[in-house]
């Protein structure tokens, strides 16, 4: 993320728009090894995490195959973990699909935000990169780039495509070693999840704003949640936090 | 969960993958190449954060359901070496790690 705190961001994010979109036909090994590397952070997040999945998928009674294949055809860390939860409670097909609907809407908030900040490609590429949108992803690649310059297609599939392969690597390697560990509670593996998340809030918070924003999301997010309100409620509290972040840190 | 054996959780799976596709793949393909107000782009830059927040909250100030400030709260108080390793080291896979290990000690002592 471009640390653009209370004001001139707005230049910045408007010249954007001049000079860095043409089109790139070939894709570049350079620019895949380049995205490969920018995601080694979120690899070395999604092998423990995604080994916490599979062991957590074991426990719940799933079949390794069942296991990797919600990690190919979902790849959404968080509604896995739910979805686990809610097969182990034996959940009907409807409110599964449901749930992690709700949990997975924020995506439309990363993909909105990526937008601007990649070069112009054809729609089949959009939509090849679009498959593999998560959180950490995300904020790699919103981390990677400036605010006047744009991530080309080679980048983001070398970038998205490492930290799935290190997902599904994770779970597959938990879910082989499920019956072995026993019980996962035991060795905190459910706490990775949280551990990740509040690692990845602590390197984003580079100023007053962002603090704020986050103090207000956490608060809200908060409050919904002891009202009873389910995941609706994170996205809830995203968009007003980022609402009141937007109006706060332009004043002078 | 059953129902249909071993295909029938393979379409739920495509269910659940489908609606998860459908938010990622539109704002990108229909925002594509198309001028963003500012304002909005600002808005936009401030949902990481937001949104890792808001998730973050509830899970560990209240992990049983109800809020729960006291030293009972294990998730609450493993957090808090997580936090600091992760405010000094800047390291994600270190802040995992001290985390999960915290988190094992501590339910074995409990």
């Amino acid at each position: 993320m471009p640390a653009c705190l209370l004001g001139p961001s707005v230049g910045e994010a408007s010249s954007g728009r001049r000079g860095f979109g043409r089109p790139h036909q070939t894709v570049s090994s350079h620019g895949v090894r380049a995205g490969a590397r920018a995601a080694l952070p979120v690899v070395l997040g999604y092998l423990p995490i995604g080994f916490a999945y599979g062991v957590l998928g074991t426990t719940a009674g799933l079949p390794v195959w069942a296991i990797v294949s919600m990690s190919v055809v979902v790849y959404a860390g968080s509604a896995q973990f739910i979805a686990v939860a809610l097969i182990s409670q034996g959940a009907s097909p409807a409110s599964l699909v449901a749930t992690t609907f709700l949990v997975n809407l924020r995506h439309l908030l990363y993909s909105s935000a990526l937008s601007p900040r990649l070069e112009r490609m054809s729609a089949g590429r959009l939509a090849w990169l679009a498959a593999e949108i998560t959180d950490e992803s995300f904020v790699m690649a919103a981390r990677a780039v400036g605010p006047q310059e744009r991530l080309g297609f080679a980048f983001m599939a070398g970038l998205n495509g490492t930290a799935q392969l290190s997902w599904l690597a994770g779970s597959a390697a938990g879910a082989l070693a499920g019956a072995l560990v026993g019980d996962p509670l035991r060795f905190g593996f459910d706490y990775a999840l949280v551990a990740m998340f509040l690692g990845l809030l602590a390197l984003q918070l580079r100023g007053r704003t962002e603090a704020f924003v986050a103090a207000m999301a956490g608060t809200v997010s908060l409050g919904l949640h002891l009202l009873g309100v389910g995941t609706v409620g994170v996205v809830a509290a995203t968009v007003v936090a980022s609402v009141f972040g937007l109006v706060w840190g332009e004043r002078p | 969960m059953t129902g249909g054996g071993g295909l029938g959780l393979f379409a739920v799976f495509l269910a659940m993958g489908a609606v998860t596709y459908v938010p990622r793949v539109l704002p990108l393909v229909l925002l594509a190449q198309r001028s963003l107000p500012p304002r909005v782009l600002r808005f936009l830059e401030f949902i990481p954060v937001a949104v890792l927040a808001a998730f973050v909250a509830p899970l560990v100030l209240a992990p049983a359901g109800p809020l729960d400030l006291s030293l009972g709260n294990l998730t609450l108080l493993v957090s808090m070496p997580t936090v600091a390793v992760a405010l000094k080291t800047r390291s994600l896979i270190l802040t995992v790690v001290v985390g999960v290990v915290a988190m094992m000690l501590l339910r074995l002592l409990t």
